[in-house]
């Protein structure tokens, strides 16, 4: 999972899906031998993840709809 | 009948007032009087006197109990109940309403609504409604959460609130309904279907009303909305009233709060805080990952004179160990309650807290040496060509090798 071919764009990446991946990094590092240099690839990537759930979770703000019908609409901050 | 514009008294508010007042109190059979109804809105202010309500079916009474009255009562009431009560019809005049001043009140067994209240509770528990494997888990990270209250009043601002408050990353999605009156429970069923319908579906739904009189209340003991709460494919939380109101949306819910805001609690037992407190522990994970690599391989790393010689690795790391150990007491202390975490995989957060950063193995001084022609990482003496790049906590430099020892 660590070294997936085509590692997800970490800029797009939620909250959960960001710690998931941040968790089984360390998982990998702490359970499979490895070479140094996927080692720091690792750690780089799970630096980055940090730094996303951070980010997210310093400028989460709850997002409030209405349903109105069957469609949802925004609802202006009171 | 048209007013005269000539009459000849034109009363003031308190003039007219007070001759009611007089004609009512003068009344004889008004000031000895037994009344039967049903006791509503009963309160009983810091005063010692007590007010309520009594009604039936067409019209209501209101009541007043002097402190001294209440003292001597010798009967316990409460919304819902029938009783008789005994007294004497008097104008308030500074509130312009007429009531029983009451000295005596009877039982007259259980009210009309409590009956069916518990008539229809028999019947909906005897259906296995209400039965305790029928409840389904809240989600402990709800993404989205459906909230079924009026548009206006203070539940819909207190959920908002605490939800904000504890778990900013969710979005709400408001159901609106009416949550008083003959409406109300048609809305409420409706809103509670369309939150199934939707998709993605939310992961709970909060049911919610402020407080109120039995009557005010009665929705949620309509059979229509308790069968609708049962159905939801959703879990619902419901949270109506205070603490002491039960309703049968309570019994039929998957969870049963005392107040909004607490139901609000129970959809979010993961909060905010947990969840920087699982990054930091995921942080502090890695970065122990890492530095077990960098020590392993030391030919791998140029470690700072500073470090070589002054400080034991093994031994700061322990001492860091030791800190997040402190801090993970700390963070954690008075809030055990909230540890239903290991359902989200989040095992381990109050054993590594960390106040570490993961560019802390760099901080300490380490670096991470690579060849820049083809990035190749010197583990080696002899891996050290010209041209390297060394890596820092606060950024990359590049270097030459001016001479290779042995």
């Amino acid at each position: 999972m660590p070294k997936s071919s085509a590692p997800k764009a970490i800029d797009d990446m939620t909250y959960e899906s960001a710690f998931t991946e941040l968790q089984s990094i360390v998982t990998a590092l702490e359970n499979e031998p490895r070479s140094l240099d996927d080692a720091m690839s690792l750690f780089e990537r799970g630096q980055a993840l940090v730094k996303r759930c951070t980010e997210l979770l310093d400028t989460a703000e709850l997002k409030v709809k209405r349903l109105s019908g069957e469609d949802l609409v925004d609802l202006p901050e009171e | 009948m048209q007013p005269s514009l000539f009459a000849s008294v034109q009363w003031s508010v308190s003039a007219l007032t007070k001759y009611i007042r007089e004609a009512l109190e003068s009344d004889v059979r008004l000031q000895d009087v037994w009344v039967e109804g049903e006791i509503s809105n009963m309160s009983r202010p810091a005063s010692g006197h007590v007010y309520f309500t009594l009604k039936d079916v067409q019209a209501s009474l209101r009541c007043v109990i002097w402190k001294s009255g209440a003292a001597r009562l010798g009967i316990s009431l409460l919304d819902g109940l029938a009783v008789a009560a005994h007294g004497r019809i008097g104008v308030y005049e500074g509130g312009g309403q007429y009531q029983l001043y009451v000295d005596q009140v009877r039982a007259m067994g259980e009210g009309a609504l409590y009956q069916e209240f518990l008539r229809l509770k028999a019947a909906l528990e005897a259906e296995g409604l209400f039965l305790p494997e029928r409840k389904r888990t809240i989600p402990s990270f709800p993404k989205r959460i459906g909230v079924v209250t009026s548009a206006t009043g203070a539940a819909v601002r207190d959920v908002l609130q605490t939800l904000r408050r504890r778990l900013p990353l969710a979005e709400v999605v408001l159901a609106t309904a009416a949550v008083q009156g003959d409406e109300a429970p048609a809305q409420l069923v409706l809103a509670i279907n369309s939150l199934n319908r939707l998709l993605p579906r939310p992961d709970v739904i909060l049911l919610v009303r402020g407080g109120g009189s039995i009557e005010d209340l009665w929705a949620f003991n309509d059979e229509r909305l308790v069968r609708s709460v049962a159905a939801s494919a959703i879990p619902v939380i419901c949270g109506v009233g205070h603490e002491t109101d039960f309703t049968l949306a309570d019994f039929a819910a998957d969870l049963r709060a005392p107040t909004p805001t607490a139901a609000a609690e129970l959809a979010t037992p993961v909060t905010l805080l947990d969840l920087r407190a699982s990054v930091r522990t995921a942080t502090a994970q890695l970065t122990d990952g890492a530095q077990a690599f960098l020590q392993e391989d030391r030919n791998a790393v140029v470690i700072s004179a500073n470090d070589l010689r002054f400080q034991s690795p093994a031994r700061r790391i322990q001492s860091d160990r030791q800190r997040l150990d402190d801090l993970a007491r700390r963070a954690w202390r008075g809030q055990s309650h909230h540890l239903a975490l290991a359902a989200e995989g989040l095992d381990g957060l109050n054993k590594r807290l960390a106040a570490l950063s993961p560019v802390r193995v760099l901080d300490r001084g380490y670096a991470v040496v690579t060849r820049r022609e083809d990035g190749v990482l010197v583990r080696k003496v002899a891996q050290a060509t010209d041209g390297i790049s060394i890596r820092v906590s606060d950024g990359e430099f590049e270097a030459d090798v001016i001479h290779r020892g042995p």
